[in-house]
């Protein structure tokens, strides 16, 4: 009886504003915010600045809701795992019900905004990639199948659409480029991270691929994801370096986490991969054209 | 609630109240910014 009526004294207490922004997973959020601005900035159309700003608040707050209902609904995932055990939720500094209270909230007020600053179409594909993250990838897919991230990661592909609808008012090739971009890089990106947390996972019963196939398979799976990306001219750059690391993680032998030097590497070039790459969309839009 | 805890809960309930009487704030001046920028744009 020593660290649980601490926890349970915490959670009685109105959960803090400091752990009610952690909720939103803040990290995630700026290459959401990121690649959602840029998908706004590549439209051709001109975008008031107060409604574009508004915009990108949106798909930030949306964001937030997503990631907010997430840690509601896995809490007791968190708790397993060493990396997320100091959340506000396993760590007892908040109710369960706040959370879920305060995700709803924030999902709705998100999509009432963006309905109210820019159209209809914007806030239904931000209502249904929220839907999406929570519904399939995290209630539906995440505990269910290797594939969790392979089918769930569209989820995060949505803001450069989200941002092009609200610009525009439509959706077209270019935005759905953007989508596919995004939904060819996260199985990459996650894995990579999965390999060198994959006891974490293993301990909390995740079947992310390296606990169901192993580090091996992953390897590949990490190399055959990443062929396919090398698409346009501007990209060569980015994804040949995308791909030397990815061969890197594919000969690497190691199976503890302090060794994996290139998994580590391959997850952070990651998203300087994606920040670079939606850059250079907006630099030949503006700059270049 | 035990009375050990009701300074910090008391502690807490302010800090939350400023923290949304900033974002009342912030929407209200957000809401009349849309209002005139949509004014703006379709006029």
């Amino acid at each position: 009886m020593t660290s649980l009526p601490i926890s349970q004294d915490a959670a009685s207490l109105p959960a803090s504003p400091r752990d009610l922004f952690a909720l939103t997973k803040p990290r995630v959020m700026s290459l959401v915010v990121f690649t959602g601005l840029c998908g706004l900035l590549a439209a051709p159309v001109y975008v008031h600045p107060v409604l574009a700003f508004a915009a990108v608040l949106c798909i930030a707050l949306g964001a937030g809701a997503a990631g907010a209902l997430t840690r509601w609904y896995e809490a007791d995932l968190d708790a397993k795992m060493k990396r997320t055990a100091s959340r506000p939720l396993p760590a007892g500094r908040m109710d369960r019900q706040t959370a879920l209270h305060f995700g709803v909230g924030l999902a709705c007020f998100s999509v009432i905004l963006m309905d109210l600053a820019a159209n209809h179409l914007a806030a239904a594909i931000l209502a249904v990639s929220i839907l999406f993250y929570v519904l399939v990838y995290t209630v539906w897919l995440k505990r269910r199948t290797a594939q969790n991230i392979v089918i769930g990661g569209a989820a995060g592909a949505f803001p450069p659409l989200i941002g092009w609808a609200a610009a525009t008012g439509d959706v077209s090739t270019l935005p759905v480029l953007l989508f596919a971009i995004i939904f060819l890089w996260t199985p990459p990106h996650f894995w990579a991270l999965s390999l060198f947390v994959r006891s974490d996972y293993a301990n909390a019963g995740v079947p992310m691929l390296p606990v169901v196939a192993g580090i091996e398979s992953t390897r590949r799976h990490i190399l055959l994801y990443t062929l396919p990306m090398i698409y346009g001219a501007v990209a060569v750059g980015l994804s040949a370096a995308f791909l030397i690391l990815a061969f890197y993680v594919a000969a690497n032998r190691a199976t503890e986490p302090k060794q994996m030097g290139p998994e580590k590497r391959l997850f952070a070039f990651s998203i300087l991969y994606l920040f670079g790459l939606f850059a250079a969309l907006v630099v030949d839009k503006w700059v270049l054209a | 609630m035990t009375p050990e805890l009701e300074p910090e809960i008391r502690k807490r309930q302010r800090e939350r109240a400023k923290v949304t009487a900033i974002l009342l704030g912030l929407f209200v001046i957000l809401i009349f910014a849309i209002s005139i920028a949509k004014m703006t744009v379709n006029r």
